[in-house]
């Protein structure tokens, strides 16, 4: 799976007996103990781990709660509210998994602009960069019909102005939205269908994570210099060195979690939902979860025909192109540097990006009137020119800082520098 | 079918007009409506090792069952969970038996009324939503048994962030509180429909359908707690706090284990990847 030279050597009988017949051990070693790893990865590279671990508690949380769970509008309601009253530990489990979505996506959220910051997306690892892309929508997919489930006001309407999005879109709109729906409206059909999806969707993430972990194995990872492993001197082992700063960015983040879950269990999600879904009642405000509001906004903020496109389909095509953008960042970096460290003016624009994105999810949450519409369509304008424009021209026109021959210099140099200043510091 | 699909339009599109004029009104409403924010209480199921005062929340049942019982129904609580207020099981099994519920059907095919159980529910006031309607001026009564999770007045920016390092979770139970002690005259202007009642705390309009329903010395407490609405407000939204989070207690003593337990094995790791990166410089 690493593509390199396996260095597995089975010490037992029994080890050599599997080894001939099935190398399941030889490929765990191979891929998470003598794997190596650049040496000067930092904490932002923890986040691939963290993930795995997040997806695990998601889908064993989940598996649990279905036991308990029904799928029916008429007391999908009162499930929940039974698992949260009757069920042994029922709080626990509720409360982690509708708290875990939400750090599934800070996770995933850091993951991203990681690599947009450290060019990870940049040849040879294309694919790897879309995989991970696939999955991003493939957990939007399934964040949207989990919060449906449990039947509460903004669950149902979330589910039908999500769904209505797809009208916009000319001649098959509304097929696509009644084939999701299972008929006219949001009704007991699209709730069987969006639990039977939110069960299997998980499955098909963690099958794609398998794909890019194998992506990730065959070209390597990538570093804060950008720089491709020379030398031997550049890498250590996984195990014990990754291993052991994975797990200690696991348990830093679970902390945090967990005081979320266990005395914030309800600061990220929104009071209407523990109202039973009404059809007959609007809420005031319909608003998605926190994770999709950065694109709730650039949606809104299509106020205007385009020619033939109106603002609605126009609206909807933002939305759709803010994700389908991120696919084709390979071709459209044309930078030979990879990292941000020697690229000062991307710096620069990449972290107005990050300003710009949570900008737009703060805009997302207000209502769409006034000075917010202006606010949202500049936000918009730049998310795209960050893309469209900025990394195509920026590529050509930059000059570089100067980048160290190896990942070792680089370490060595950095730890110098540091010396250096302590030195400095203790004179003075 | 191309007519259906036409007509599926104009209903997508009526539906669309509906959703972007009640999202404007919304927005109108966002910007307007409390009048005034809740007044924050110190209620001592706040803060981390938080817990449920007993006798504060057997007050706030009384008021439920003598006052809040008549419109609004409580149905998710059971009588058996009233134990976590204090009471003996036979005491849960007495007043249960003081409220009739329906079952059967018995052996010649009849529904019949019996006295409740523990295991039974607060039965509702109304047979139905159009029933509750009805008595009370077109306006539904909602359902008590999540309502203090249910009602949050917008922090905005830069409380909400705030909040996470306080952990502030009571919006819920200052909103009721504020609402129940906030009625007033409507003032001068202030055009309000009949038979709505004017308060500036309310969340989504002027005024509402229920008129001020707790005034001091209107409900009798045995402990010596004093008969005034203020107390009267507290005590009920901490019992409806109880009955939309009845496992708070358990949440907060499970996560200060939780807590203590990751620190320390944070720290543990820690000192562990120190060790093991000690020899390469990084």
């Amino acid at each position: 799976m690493s593509g390199g030279h396996s260095t597995y050597t089975p010490k037992t009988g029994l080890g050599r007996w599997m080894d001939a017949r099935l190398p399941l051990p030889r490929l765990v070693y191979d891929s998470f103990v003598a794997y190596p790893v650049p040496r000067n990865l930092n904490y932002a590279y923890t986040f691939g781990g963290i993930l795995s671990l997040m997806l695990a508690v998601q889908i064993v949380t989940g598996i649990v709660l279905a036991m308990h769970y029904a799928a029916n509008t008429g007391i999908a309601f009162t499930s929940v509210e039974q698992i949260m009253r009757d069920v042994n530990s029922g709080w626990l489990l509720r409360y982690m998994h509708a708290n875990g979505a939400s750090f599934f996506f800070i996770a995933v959220y850091v993951h991203i602009m990681r690599g947009l910051y450290y060019g990870s997306y940049k040849a040879p690892r294309e694919m790897l960069w879309i995989l991970g892309c696939v999955i991003y929508l493939l957990m939007m997919a399934t964040a949207f019909m989990g919060y449906v489930l449990p039947w509460g006001q903004m669950s149902f309407w979330g589910a039908t102005v999500i769904t209505g999005f797809f009208t916009a879109i000319p001649v098959v709109g509304d097929w696509i939205q009644q084939l999701l729906l299972g008929g006219f409206a949001v009704d007991n059909p699209t709730l069987n269908r969006f639990f039977s999806l939110h069960y299997l969707l998980p499955f098909m993430i963690a099958g794609v994570v398998v794909l890019h972990v194998w992506a990730l194995h065959v070209t390597g990872q990538t570093n804060p210099t950008g720089i491709e492993v020379k030398q031997k001197t550049d890498t250590v082992a996984f195990t014990p060195y990754a291993t052991v700063k994975d797990a200690l960015a696991m348990v830093v983040f679970l902390l945090v979690f967990a005081y979320f879950i266990f005395y914030m269990p309800n600061f990220l999600g929104h009071p209407d939902n523990y109202t039973e879904a009404n059809p007959l009642v609007t809420p005031a405000h319909i608003v998605p979860e926190w994770y999709f509001l950065p694109f709730y906004a650039i949606l809104r903020a299509i106020t205007f025909n385009i020619g033939p496109i109106d603002s609605k389909l126009g609206g909807v095509l933002a939305m759709f192109g803010a994700i389908a953008v991120l696919f084709v960042v390979p071709w459209l970096d044309t930078s030979k540097v990879r990292s941000a460290v020697y690229r000062p003016w991307y710096k620069l624009f990449f972290w107005l990006f990050v300003i710009d994105a949570v900008f737009l999810g703060w805009l997302g949450s207000r209502p769409a009137e006034g000075l917010y519409v202006a606010l949202a369509q500049a936000a918009t304008l730049y998310y795209f020119a960050f893309f469209l424009i900025i990394m195509p021209v920026l590529g050509l026109i930059e000059t570089p800082r100067r980048l160290p021959n190896s990942i070792t210099e680089a370490v060595l140099e950095k730890n110098k520098a540091g010396a250096n200043a302590a030195a400095q510091t203790t004179q003075g | 079918m191309r007519k259906g699909i036409m007509s599926m339009n104009t209903f997508i599109r009526t539906l669309a007009a509906l959703g972007v004029g009640l999202s404007l009104a919304g927005a109108a409403g966002a910007a307007e409506f409390p009048h005034e924010k809740p007044v924050e209480q110190s209620w001592s199921f706040a803060g981390p090792f938080g817990s449920y005062d007993k006798g504060q929340l057997q007050r706030g049942l009384k008021i439920y069952r003598e006052v809040c019982s008549s419109c609004h129904s409580l149905s998710r609580v059971a009588f058996r969970t009233l134990e976590d207020l204090g009471y003996e099981d036979a005491q849960v099994r007495a007043l249960a038996a003081e409220y009739e519920v329906q079952d059967g059907p018995d052996d010649a095919g009849d529904m019949f009324t019996r006295p409740a159980t523990p295991s039974d529910y607060f039965p509702a006031p109304f047979a139905n939503a159009n029933q509750a309607a009805a008595s009370n001026n077109g306006a539904v009564p909602p359902d008590l048994s999540l309502i203090a999770k249910a009602r949050a007045v917008e922090r905005g920016f830069p409380t909400f962030i705030f909040d996470i390092f306080t952990q502030y979770n009571e919006g819920g139970v200052d909103y009721i509180y504020s609402l129940l002690t906030g009625y007033q005259e409507a003032p001068e202007g202030v055009q309000i429909p009949e038979g709505t009642h004017y308060n500036p705390h309310f969340i989504s309009a002027n005024s509402l359908a229920m008129a001020q329903p707790l005034t001091d010395g209107q409900v009798t407490y045995e402990d010596g707690t004093p008969e005034t609405l203020d107390q009267y407000a507290r005590d009920i939204s901490a019992f409806l706090m109880w009955a939309a989070e009845p496992h708070l207690e358990a949440r907060k003593s499970t996560g200060f284990v939780v807590m203590v337990f990751l620190v320390l094995f944070a720290g543990l790791m820690f000192l562990t990847k120190r060790k093991v990166w000690s020899d390469v410089p990084h």
